[in-house]
């Protein structure tokens, strides 16, 4: 089985990787290069919690495959934060305790920030609607979406 | 497995062609990675599509809309003329998965994978819309409701696959509208969906109409008798409940945990009313 060869760059750095054809991108960025804020639920796009952008696109990593990453550009939660200042939206994450046990929450992050990049004055309806294909077995959600609210409302101030 | 990337369609084609054993697809990967997860299929070879010049690319021809089979769903949904113009098929496009899955999924994959259930489908078909195919015998067209032939099965010949759909421009006074039923409001599979299409004169009077029903039989139902019951009238109650009556007799479905025969039955006569009474009101009535 020949490996395949991807030149990609991830959170603005240039990285290379060889992957055999069936590795999806999401075991790539978790095994091979370490990127372990993205999380693997249920491996069949339902849960979000891999959720990252592939060309600006939110996307569950689980379903790309590392070879189709070629030449793309790619964020995920390790990209968010500004060296130690977190992001608004991880900020307001934790003044609002918007997560407890936290497998969801990089994926909720890096979808909420795709929204607000889209749309920065979600209604409630946008927010609950977009983050639809994130699931928490926490919070019941209510806290996530104060949270995501709260901190599009800083962004735009 | 291999995984190519095909620099035109030609060479997908050959691609497809040449692979003696299971070959896949790969636009978005919504359907084609589960199932490769699953176990439910074991490709030797997939053929990305992504990579070919102009199949990201939605075109205003004369005419039609052409899309590109690699063109995702949100990428359909925010497209200003098409929102305009095909608002039924929009929305059928806006209830397939999650923000995640449509900034990956494509129309053409979903007819492809060929589930009774596929919300584009009824939609696409409401509208005539074509698809573009490429194989070894060169290009041909066809009718969207020709591609299924039965779950999980389409009419492509080996070496075949379709680079684009093409959907004619609607005519003034005119608006189409989905509906589907699910037990949850997000991220669930049509137990019964119909899709309206209606063409009125400037006085309000129907002039032309296609009524689609999804998930009711193992492939997509046209229902011309029930299009013939509103043709001629404003779309009122009477009619439209003479219309609905044609679309229960047409109903085939089966019973799973969805929805039972009964209730897929009754229900197809039910969204198919609605879906053409916000037709009618999208048409400006």
């Amino acid at each position: 089985m020949s490996q395949v060869h991807i030149k990609t760059k991830i959170n603005g750095d240039n990285i290379e990787f060889l992957c055999d054809p069936e590795e999806t991108l999401l075991d790539i960025l978790r095994d091979k290069l370490h990127l372990t804020g993205t999380k693997e639920g249920c491996g069949t796009g339902d849960c979000g919690a891999c959720s990252i952008t592939l060309d600006g696109k939110l996307v569950c990593s689980c379903l790309v495959l590392g070879a189709e990453a070629d030449n793309s550009e790619i964020s995920t939660i390790e990209g968010m934060s500004n060296g130690e200042k977190l992001h608004p939206l991880q900020q307001k994450f934790l003044d609002h305790a918007a997560l407890q046990c936290g497998v969801c929450t990089p994926g909720i992050l890096v979808a909420a920030k795709s929204l607000l990049e889209k749309n920065p004055d979600p209604t409630e309806s946008e927010v609950r609607y977009w983050l639809a294909g994130n699931l928490c077995r926490c919070t019941g959600y209510d806290k996530i979406i104060k949270a995501v609210l709260d901190a599009a409302k800083e962004m735009r101030s | 497995m291999r995984y190519v990337a095909a620099k035109s369609a030609e060479e997908a084609s050959n691609f497809l062609l040449q692979e003696t054993g299971v070959s896949r697809v790969l636009a978005g990967g919504t359907d084609v990675l589960v199932q490769m997860k699953s176990g439910m299929i074991e490709p030797d070879l997939i053929v990305d599509i992504k990579k070919i010049p102009g199949i990201r690319n939605i075109t205003e021809l004369d005419g039609f809309f052409r899309i590109g089979a690699a063109v995702s769903g949100s990428e359909v949904k925010d497209h200003e003329n098409i929102n305009k113009m095909l608002p039924g098929v929009v929305e059928a496009l806006d209830l397939i998965g999650s923000t995640q899955i449509q900034g990956r999924c494509t129309m053409v994959g979903n007819l492809c994978n060929a589930s009774p259930a596929a919300d584009s489908v009824p939609a696409l078909v409401a509208v005539n819309a074509k698809v573009n195919i490429i194989g070894p015998q060169g290009e041909r067209s066809c009718n969207v409701e020709e591609i299924p032939i039965a779950p999980g099965k389409t009419s492509l010949k080996k070496g075949e696959f379709i680079v684009s759909v093409d959907i004619p421009y609607r005519p003034e006074f005119s608006s189409d509208a989905y509906l589907r039923f699910t037990p949850r409001t997000e991220m669930d599979i049509a137990v019964v969906s119909a899709s309206v299409a209606i063409e009125m004169s400037k006085e309000g009077i129907c002039e032309n109409a296609k009524v689609v029903l999804g998930a009711v039989a193992p492939t997509v139902k046209i229902v011309g008798d029930a299009s013939k019951e509103i043709v001629g009238t404003k779309l009122d109650e009477s009619s439209l409940k003479k219309m609905s009556l044609k679309c229960v007799e047409i109903c085939e479905p089966i019973s799973d945990k969805r929805g039972t025969v009964e209730f897929r039955t009754e229900v197809a006569g039910v969204l198919a009313s609605r879906a053409a009474k916000i037709a009618y009101k999208r048409a400006g009535f």
